[in-house]
């Protein structure tokens, strides 16, 4: 789960991080008066959505009053904004948050995140921030510094105080510096955070680190121990529908293509989106369906695509595995069909446990599909239905 | 003939009494897998599935013998299962548990560094060598006993697989879930190198997908060892939704853009065959095979 900016903020400045004071308001009113509250010279207006490079996107506004702060939240909420790391449609901008402009003596990038290859949290920092960080340290434009931080002793302050003087932080920052990583490190075992990234992290005047931006990711899988953070989870979507979906035990992402897929599993999604686009295919949705999903959330996963009014054939490419019997999927779509009047070329593809059974399903609820043996076959003909516009058979 | 499992493994379910532990451990039973008894803390001396049930892993092992454990514990408790399993010594731990929190799965990682335990998964699908030893929740109706090696990120993918290796004519010597998360146990590279250790194996299928490193580090493996036999890859999520994709500065730091492309070409460069599609991976090795004899 990706938390926003504000959210992220709150959780961090709880726990000792500074961050720039400010509120995250969904009206421009609110925005102007929270801008007149803050008594600064300066204003941040900055759109609160799940994904970064906002900055590049017109995502951020910097304004030195507060009627600027009130016209720039006008223009940002309730547009779609889409960033080079979004979709083309982006996302809804339903809050902005609206803090005191900083004014960096120097800027830094810091993230903490888990190092699969070697089952530790990494953090790494680099001596300069910025929206364009990635593609700098790609094209190695910018020294970065690497640290292993334990996962169950306290923070190697030695280590740490190393990691700021490779940086090149002044003497006098070192202290603070190594407090905030201590403070940044048990935020991420606390939080069962999957990643915490800072930037820019900003010097300040009085030898002070500011977090002026912050993002963090939960671990989804941890969630359970943690009630008050999945109480942020409706408000960190940004689609309602995906969260629908979520609770449905489906893995559902919209996108911009006129195909709907119904697949189980993450791995064979994935391979039908391959497909899919290989065979000149636009996809109209990406859906993993969860082992452990019922054939009634089935039903929801097909409702959302027979509802999509894009959606112009259906394609479904199950292998029904150990845990999950191709039928039901097939009693989802039958209960689905009954409630949706709506008629599209369904093409199915059934293979491994229970497929017959899962013909035998169909054939009783009445659902006439495009039964196909393979599913190279399947993906052409769901393409060429959705190409001509053809109606159920 | 076979790895990780073999006509002596005697495996014992932790957490056997609940609903998946029972479900699949009859299924199991029935394939022919040798299941010796159940773990389940407050239990000991009942019996279930006609076993017994012991409260701890160590009980279990001085009173069978045990050796190798499944995992069918709830994500809460599953890394405290699999690490009680790690400090009884047990040779084979499968996890069978999906959602397993990544910060469990660190710990778990540290108890491996101090014992001589394999651990597959988890989030694995597990381990199946066909008529010989099923530990896992998969489907066996497609497997037919042979010579391809598969080891797969996706279980739903293998499934497809050895569907497809079986069609080809080829069946599998053992299929082995490595796991879907970040965090797991035995990785690509030590599994092919048991692969490689296998006189019976003559070709090893990869399933891979976008999203970390290990199939770049297999790539560096197959580089320097170059297997005799064929490797072939299938590697998903070329077209995956770009919120899938996104990496951040800490993962291109180390290299990795973790894409579908750039893990295509590690292994292309280091000599691994690519299925060109999800549909001709058995296609794919049939023909590697005739080209190599």
């Amino acid at each position: 789960m990706n938390l926003h900016e504000f959210q992220s903020k709150i959780l961090l400045s709880s726990r000792g991080v500074h961050v720039p004071e400010g509120k995250a308001v969904s009206t421009k009113e609110e925005a102007r008066d929270t801008a007149r509250d803050l008594k600064a010279a300066g204003f941040a207006v900055k759109a609160q959505i799940r994904a970064g490079a906002r900055g590049r996107a017109g995502g951020v506004r910097l304004v030195s009053l507060p009627e600027e702060a009130m016209a720039a939240a006008g223009d940002l909420l309730g547009r779609r904004l889409a960033t080079e790391q979004t979709a083309p449609t982006g996302h809804l901008v339903r809050k902005v948050l609206v803090e005191t402009a900083v004014e960096p003596l120097q800027s830094l990038y810091l993230s903490l995140f888990i190092g699969a290859a070697t089952a530790e949290i990494v953090l790494l920092a680099a001596c300069e921030g910025g929206d364009d960080i990635e593609q700098r340290i790609q094209n190695g434009q910018t020294r970065f510094e690497r640290l292993a931080l334990g996962a169950e002793q306290t923070l190697d302050k030695t280590a740490a105080a190393g990691l700021g003087a490779r940086l090149g932080l002044a003497a006098g920052l070192i202290p603070p510096f190594v407090e905030l990583l201590g403070q940044l490190r048990d935020a991420f075992l606390e939080l069962d955070a999957t990643l915490i990234e800072i930037n820019p992290l900003a010097v300040v005047e009085p030898g002070r680190f500011v977090a002026v931006d912050a993002k963090i990711t939960i671990d989804d899988n941890a969630l359970f121990r943690h009630p008050d953070l999945m109480a942020l989870r409706e408000e960190s979507e940004s689609d309602a529908v995906e969260v629908a979906a979520q609770n449905r035990n489906l893995n559902y992402l919209a996108l911009d293509g006129d195909i709907g897929l119904v697949v189980n599993g993450a791995g064979l999604g994935l391979a039908t989106l391959d497909m899919v686009r290989a065979a000149n295919g636009r996809p109209a949705n990406f859906m993993d369906i969860r082992t452990t999903a019922t054939s009634l959330d089935v039903a929801h996963g097909f409702a959302l695509l027979l509802g999509n009014p894009a959606v112009r054939s259906i394609l479904v490419n199950v292998h029904g595995g150990g845990m999950q019997p191709c039928d039901t999927i097939a009693d989802g779509l039958g209960i689905a069909m009954r409630r949706n009047r709506r008629s599209l070329p369904i093409v199915v593809r059934l293979a491994g446990n229970n497929a017959e059974y899962a013909r035998f399903r169909f054939a009783n609820f009445g659902c006439k599909v495009i039964d196909c043996p393979d599913m190279w076959t399947a993906v052409t003909r769901a393409v060429s239905a959705a190409q001509s516009g053809e109606s159920q058979p | 003939m076979t790895i990780l499992v073999d006509h002596d493994t005697r495996v014992i379910c932790q957490g056997m009494t609940g609903w998946a532990g029972t479900h699949y451990s009859a299924a199991m039973l029935e394939y022919g897998t040798r299941i010796v008894g159940g773990v389940r803390p407050g239990k000991a001396g009942t019996r279930h599935l006609n076993l017994p049930i012991f409260d701890t892993v160590a009980a279990g092992m001085a009173e069978t013998d045990a050796n190798a454990s499944m995992v069918f514990v709830p994500p809460s408790n599953a890394a405290a299962a699999m690490i009680e399993a790690i400090e009884a010594g047990m040779p084979l731990v499968v996890a069978l548990t999906e959602r397993v929190p990544v910060r469990d799965m660190i710990r778990v990682r540290d108890a491996l560094k101090q014992g001589a335990t394999i651990l597959v998964g988890p989030n694995s699908q597990g381990v199946l060598a066909p008529d010989v030893c099923k530990i896992g929740v998969m489907t066996t109706g497609r497997a037919r006993r042979g010579t391809i090696g598969i080891m797969s990120r996706s279980a739903s993918l293998t499934s497809e697989v050895i569907a497809q290796v079986s069609d080809a004519g080829l069946g599998q010597s053992t299929t082995v879930g490595i796991g879907g998360d970040a965090i797991h146990g035995l990785g690509m590279r030590e599994c092919l190198e048991l692969f490689l250790a296998d006189q019976d194996t003559r070709g090893v299928v990869v399933i891979g997908e976008i999203g970390g490193s290990e199939e770049e580090e297999l790539a560096d493996f197959v580089a320097a060892v170059k297997p005799r036999i064929p490797v072939v890859a299938l590697i998903v999520g070329r077209y995956a939704p770009i919120e899938h994709r996104m990496g951040h500065a800490g993962a291109i730091a180390q290299g990795l853009a973790g894409d579908a492309e750039s893990k295509i070409r590690a292994l292309q460069a280091a000599g691994v065959i690519i299925a060109e599609s999800p549909h001709l991976v058995g296609a794919t090795m049939r023909e590697a095979l005739f080209v190599t004899a």
